[in-house]
């Protein structure tokens, strides 16, 4: 077990480092800062002063090992744009993107898993059909499209919702919310449903096969000659296996909502980090395209991780195997 | 080699061929399917449009002589105001949509075609070579497939887009951008056909044909190439055709975000993009159309690909 740990946590360390490599790399291509900063009046001499205050005369290597050192500390200097810090502009960002991805993978769960249940229960009901063809219509709608749709009935025709932005926010400290104010939960909605449909469709498709895997399964077989009741073979004994994968899966797809959110954010004009990663795509704002990158690969490790160890711990085969493999 | 012999040898001909083709197992399931056949011939419609684009389109939205301002945003033709000229309304610049939607669908098609293909090739390469060769190799180019696994494609394609942005001079950029995005999704999507791949050759490469051939003194190259890889390919080609879909769509979501294909070549989702600023005003057709044309064109796609799946799988028969 520590073996695992350790070895999945190197690996990890070994992602995180490749990535910050790509990230510092990025710097090589906005050309010299210096010549950036200083006017064109500018003396050999002063360039050659600033060269050295901003440690650029050293040696590339030093260069990085600054750099990734900075970024363990969450600095990723100046934006060029905006010409502010790039950790405040990040935390800034932070609680409406995390906000949206919450809402987002919780209404998914919420109503994926139920949906995926009953689909495959009742296999033959026409509500079964229907939610199943909804759900290859629901693969084949892109993110934005979605969204478009629904801007254009709830905010354009009927005026029931905002279109875009987090309504009134209230803040405590450095994090602002918008669940306080009736704005902020009605801003709220057309996001959430937009980012979270496809990874519903997802789920209810991945727990409905899953589902009807188990209930094919010997175990279940014998459950029903003992004369269990329905409720109990379905829930008490199918559902939970069923749930094992499932986990994993909703584990994965919590980075794909926030990857996705960049989509559902320049929609809405949600001011989350997405739109600020885009906008920085657009501007070739580096310094911000680098902490998002290495903001998202730690993201994306750290879920990872856990979704390991959880894997590992919620199924006692794979630690049975390890032993008799070692 | 004699004249009988050759002619015993020699391939069938392309008559016989066809007529096995049509009374084999695929051809009866795509003949008894009509939701195969529907989406097939929707598709059809649509890689046909695109690619005659120039003679199907009533309009050419780029021939700025033919554009005239007068007529910029008039609703479909079924809708007071609208033109029977323009079946499906004019954006702000007086383009017709329908035409800019055939014309888009070709960048869209091309580009998704384009990037599979170039996921296939690597993926397929690297898998078979990882296969074959096991060992270090093998764990290395796994290793990356990992990693990248764990990211979610569409982000690695917006990552080395940007980058491309950034590292090369915008008009440099703009001409080059279609080949940019090929590269970006195909380079996102490769480690499916690897693994795929992958998993095959290790399997095949321990059967006497291929250690026959190992014997006689094939190198390992022809022997992937040419005995390996016919053997391996049949799981992935159908991965590929579920995989255009996604392609399209990737490439719809970049060109929506801005940082896909450049305006002057605009695919379906630049047209959505550029319809988007428009929706508030009432002027939802700009958007609507090119929106609906990506949804059929996908959707046909995924439907033949969930129909092939099931046809090639010979458990559910």
């Amino acid at each position: 077990m520590l073996a695992f740990i350790l070895r999945r946590i190197v690996q990890s360390a070994l992602v995180m480092a490749v990535v910050t490599f790509i990230a510092f790399g990025l710097f090589n291509f906005t050309g010299d800062p210096v010549a950036f900063m200083t006017g064109q009046n500018a003396t050999t001499e002063d360039r050659q002063r600033l060269r050295a205050e901003l440690g650029l005369d050293q040696p590339f290597y030093v260069q990085f090992a600054h750099f990734a050192g900075n970024a363990a500390q969450g600095e990723f200097g100046l934006s060029l744009r905006q010409a502010r810090p790039v950790s405040v502009l990040l935390k800034e960002r932070l609680p409406a993107t995390l906000e949206l991805a919450v809402a987002a993978a919780l209404l998914a769960v919420l109503v994926g898993i139920p949906l995926g249940v009953y689909t495959a229960l009742r296999r033959t009901s026409w509500l079964s059909h229907v939610l199943l063809a909804g759900s290859l219509l629901g693969v084949s709608l892109p993110t934005f499209l979605i969204g478009i749709l629904l801007i254009l009935v709830f905010a354009v025709q009927l005026g029931w919702l905002p279109s875009f932005g987090r309504g009134t926010t209230v803040a405590f400290g450095w994090w602002t919310t918008g669940l306080l104010t009736a704005s902020g939960w009605k801003s709220l909605i057309l996001p959430t449903i937009t980012l979270s449909l496809i990874q519903m469709t997802l789920i209810m498709r991945l727990v409905r096969s899953e589902m009807l895997e188990v209930l094919r399964t010997d175990y279940i077989k014998f459950a029903r000659a003992r004369g269990l009741t329905d409720r109990s073979i379905h829930f008490g004994h199918a559902l939970k296996n069923t749930l094992v994968p499932v986990m994993t899966i909703i584990g994965l797809q919590l980075g794909a909502i926030i990857a996705f959110a960049i989509v559902t954010e320049t929609v809405f004009q949600w001011p989350g980090m997405g739109l600020l990663f885009i906008q920085s795509v657009y501007f070739a704002d580096i310094p911000v395209m680098a902490a998002y990158l290495c903001f998202i690969a730690l993201v994306f490790v750290v879920i990872n991780l856990i979704v390991d160890l959880l894997y590992y711990a919620v199924d006692p085969r794979l630690r049975i195997e390890r032993v008799t493999t070692a | 080699m004699t004249g009988a012999a050759s002619e015993l040898l020699a391939a069938p001909s392309w008559k016989a061929r066809l007529a096995a083709a049509w009374d084999g197992d695929v051809a009866y399931s795509f003949r008894h399917s009509p939701v195969a056949m529907a989406s097939f011939a929707v598709f059809a419609v649509c890689v046909l449009a695109a690619l005659f684009a120039p003679w199907v389109a009533p309009h050419n939205p780029f021939d700025l002589k033919t554009l005239n301002l007068s007529d910029s945003r008039l609703p479909p033709a079924w809708i007071d105001g609208g033109r029977a000229m323009f079946l499906l309304g004019t954006d702000d610049q007086g383009r017709d949509v329908l035409s800019a939607i055939v014309f888009g669908a070709r960048i869209s098609l091309l580009v998704g075609l384009a990037s599979v293909a170039f996921a296939l090739v690597l993926g397929v390469a690297l898998g078979l070579l990882a296969g074959y060769a096991g060992g270090r190799t093998d764990a290395l180019i796994m290793r990356v497939a990992d990693v990248q696994l764990s990211f979610p494609a569409i982000l690695i394609a917006l990552l080395i887009d940007g980058v491309a942005r950034v590292a090369l001079p915008r008009d440099a950029h703009d001409q080059v951008a279609l080949y940019v995005l090929v590269l970006a999704i195909g380079l996102s999507n490769w480690v499916q056909y690897a693994r795929t791949v992958r998993g095959s050759t290790m399997v095949e490469k321990n059967k006497e044909y291929i250690q026959a051939a190992r014997v006689i003194g094939v190198a390992p190259l022809p022997i992937m190439a040419r005995h390996l890889l016919p053997n391996v390919l049949g799981p992935v080609l159908v991965l590929a055709t579920i995989n255009i879909a996604t392609a399209i769509l990737t490439e719809a979501t970049l060109s929506f975000l801005g940082v896909g294909v450049p305006p002057t070549e605009p695919s379906l989702g630049t047209l959505i993009r550029i319809g988007n600023e428009f929706l508030f005003s009432g002027e939802w057709w700009i958007t609507i159309f090119p929106g609906a044309a990506l949804v059929i064109l996908v959707l046909s796609i995924n439907l033949l690909g969930d129909w092939l799946r099931d046809a090639l799988n010979p458990r559910l028969r």
